[in-house]
């Protein structure tokens, strides 16, 4: 088996560069800069009303001044459905679902989670700039899935 | 029958039949999911509203099951027939499997089609758990996978006989290129197999109560990300086989082509969890480790990219041109069905890349599930793959006809229509979603939301695409029909020239490791293993809770 020179080279390039971006994600992995999400909580799908926190969704203040947001998905619409969250607060959201597969994607954030019934996604985000942000549902659910939206309110 | 020589046998009859009726199937599909396409995309720019008894999610379950699944399914197992009976003359060789196969695919596919059609499994061709479809439409989809494994089956058999009347000698390069695609597409298929048959089946019944979500899901990926390596040798078997003999080259390299379907047989498996980077319950360590596989897959992408330009350079220099504008200035662009291979290969360059950044996860939270995605995979299986197998057809329609094309300008045509369509809708999707444009969803209005209102220009762009490549089916299917019926005027040594399959140089023959499939098979399930057994392990640890599902549409 004869391997041309230039191919050796081309090859060469090409395996050093996929390496270096595997480095890179296994840099950002250890020095838990960013990973992606993995949480690992289930939760009852059939009782997720009468659970807590997921029984009243919405914005908790931890003592070290940190947040925690809770959301439901549900065909089709996510409670809250307005949440205002102050400027500046670093906000940890743990999501579920009640019935189908939903997916939480706060526009122009990295918050994008596939939501399953019987599991609780997370992922967490720090609110720099005021205003509106439009989260949608972005896995497909059903009829009313291009109506699926919420709000978050920055102020 | 006419025997030319070894590599470019002639085909009977019957083994023409079998393998235009797989292509029947395979344009039916491919007529009507790309005219959903179009409405898919007018539907996208707010420019229709689908009406309530042909809503858009049927419409769009339709599309990806017939194009991604039916035309693709379809069309590669015919030109895999082809490519096996060529190379490994058998003509008085029963293809009772083949046709076995053949059917229960037509089966599950009207089956599966009509639940759709009817509105009883608008699920999606993920059909992502526990969104509750009809049980047919589940037993439809198992039979179509099913079907393939008796293709497989017939080929094993006959590379067998084969190698026992050849001692000695390596397997027919085309036969070789299409087991290895076979082999990892069944160790694939076992997966979905497992989930339609033993998890949604019995649950779409009501035989069990529930279902585990997320064990549907790394099946179903399990098998999704090979799916897409499987469309990607049915084009590379066109590429690498057939591209030198329209140039009249001999093969770049036996042994570098057999390496990299070995690389693919080996990689395409151990790497599904790339699809559920965003899932639960599955730790990042997995992640990452499925990521590392993932990366190394685009090596033998790299080493078909060198092959290709190999082989338009040599024959640029029997031309006596060289340099990069002396050897495209050289191509014989008038060719059909050379100009949408050449084509389907310069858009799979930008596949590719987008790829690579796909693997990523960093990157991917900011496009996951949204028109990034689904420009991605229009710029690689709707590019790159459909594209090849049309601008094949130009040469397996006179090879299995006997007929002269009926329109060579319009099949010109066709493939640029196609070319310059994929490429302006991929383009607008991939933009559209870097805006954060989320896919699988009839209209963008978020209740006036002006993020939404930005997507709109780039929404239009891409029904103006999509009408683009709609056209080019319209050309297909004009040269199609008037070939099929226009009168022989070919005769059969002509036709059977048609389409053949390149030969290797004298003097590289691939060392015998090389073409032991069986030992390559055992590496691939070792290295799946690696791959899966701690999601699984995590998975089967944890308290996981059933999901009665529902039918939401
Ligand atoms: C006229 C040509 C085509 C047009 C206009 C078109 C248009 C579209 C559009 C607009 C979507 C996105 C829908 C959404 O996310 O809401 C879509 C999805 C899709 N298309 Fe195409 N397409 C065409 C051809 C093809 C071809 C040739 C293939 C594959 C061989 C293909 C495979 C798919 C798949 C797999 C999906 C994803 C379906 C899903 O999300 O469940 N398309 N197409
Ligand atoms: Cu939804
Ligand atoms: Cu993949």
């Amino acid at each position: 088996m004869h391997i041309h020179r230039l191919e050796k080279i081309f090859l060469g390039l090409g395996v050093i560069t996929l390496a270096a971006f595997f480095l890179i994600l296994i840099a950002l992995q250890v020095g838990e800069s960013f990973k992606p999400p993995a949480s690992s909580m289930t939760i009852d799908p059939t009782k997720v009303a009468s659970t807590a926190p997921f029984d009243r969704p919405g914005l908790r203040k931890l003592p070290n001044g940190s947040y925690e947001a809770y959301y439901v998905g549900q065909v089709f619409f996510w409670r809250p459905s307005t949440l205002t969250v102050p400027l500046g607060a670093k906000v940890r959201f743990y999501v579920t679902s009640t019935d189908v597969v939903h997916g939480f994607l706060i526009e122009h954030t990295d918050v994008n989670l596939e939501v399953m019934p019987g599991w609780v996604s997370t992922a967490t985000h720090v609110f720099r700039h005021s205003g509106d942000h439009l989260i949608v549902c972005d896995q497909y659910c059903g009829a009313g899935h291009a109506d699926m939206f919420a709000h978050i309110v920055v102020k | 029958m006419m025997v030319l020589d070894r590599m470019n046998t002639a085909t009977t009859s019957a083994q023409r039949r079998l393998i235009f009726a797989h292509l029947t199937v395979a344009f039916a599909a491919l007529f009507i999911g790309t005219f959903f396409g179009v409405l898919q995309t007018l539907s996208h720019a707010n420019a229709i509203q689908m009406p309530p008894w042909f809503d858009y999610y049927r419409m769009l379950t339709a599309h990806g099951v017939l194009l991604a699944l039916v035309f693709t399914t379809f069309f590669i197992t015919g030109l895999s027939h082809l490519a096996v009976y060529q190379t490994e003359s058998y003509p008085h060789r029963s293809i009772a499997l083949g046709w076995l196969g053949f059917w229960l695919m037509t089966l599950g596919t009207v089956m599966a089609t009509f639940e759709i059609l009817a509105g009883n499994a608008s699920v999606l061709y993920t059909f992502y758990a526990p969104l509750k479809a009809s049980p047919w439409f589940y037993i439809g989809a198992a039979l179509l996978i099913v079907g393939t494994w008796f293709a497989l089956l017939e080929w094993l058999f006959i590379t067998g006989l084969w190698r026992r009347e050849h001692p000695g000698e390596r397997t027919p390069l085309p036969a070789f290129m299409v087991l290895a695609n076979y082999i990892m597409w069944f160790l694939a298929t076992i997966g979905v197999a497992i989930e339609v048959v033993f998890m949604l089946i019995p649950w779409a019944f009501g035989w069990v109560p529930g279902v585990d979500v997320l064990l549907t899901r790394m099946l179903f990926w399990y098998f999704g990300h090979p799916l897409v390596y499987f469309w990607l040798l049915g084009a590379y078997l066109v590429w690498y086989g057939v591209m030198p003999a329209i140039l009249k080259v001999p093969i770049f390299s036996d042994s570098l082509t057999r390496l990299a379907f070995i690389l693919f047989i080996i990689l395409s498996l151990p790497v599904g969890i790339h699809h559920e980077f965003s899932d639960p319950g599955i730790a990042d360590r997995w992640k990452l480790l499925q990521t590392g596989l993932t990366l190394m897959v685009v090596v033998p992408s790299l080493m078909t990219a060198f092959a290709l330009f190999g082989t338009f350079e040599e024959y640029a220099a029997k031309l006596g041109k060289t340099g990069f504008f002396g050897i495209v200035g050289s191509l014989p662009w008038g060719d059909p069905a050379f100009a949408g291979i050449a084509l389907a290969m310069l858009l799979f360059i930008f596949g590719g890349i987008g790829g690579i950044l796909n693997a990523s996860y960093t990157l991917d939270s900011t496009i996951h599930n949204t028109m990034w995605v689904v420009g991605h995979f229009h710029i690689t299986v709707g590019g790159p793959v459909a594209l090849t197998l049309l601008a094949a057809t130009w040469r397996l329609l006179p090879a299995l006809t006997g007929k002269r094309l009926f329109s060579v300008g319009l099949a010109r045509a066709q493939v640029w229509l196609w070319f310059v369509g994929m490429a302006v809708m991929s383009f607008a999707m991939h933009a559209e979603g870097l805006m954060g444009a989320p896919r699988r969803v009839e209209h963008y209005t978020y209740g006036g939301s002006a993020i939404a209102a930005a997507w709109q220009p780039y929404s239009l762009l891409a029904a103006g695409g999509g009408i683009v490549i709609f056209l080019s089916v319209i050309a297909f299917a004009i040269v199609l029909f008037g070939t099929i019926f226009s009168r022989p005027d070919v005769t059969e040594t002509e036709s059977a020239r048609a389409f053949t399959f390149a030969l290797a140089r004298p003097g590289d023959e691939a060392p015998s490791a090389f073409d032991r499939l069986g030992l390559w098979t055992l590496v691939a399930i070792a290295l799946v293993i690696v791959a899966y057994a701690g999601p699984f392990y995590q998975h089967f640890s944890e308290h996981v809770y059933l999901v009665p599902g529902m039918r939401t549409w």
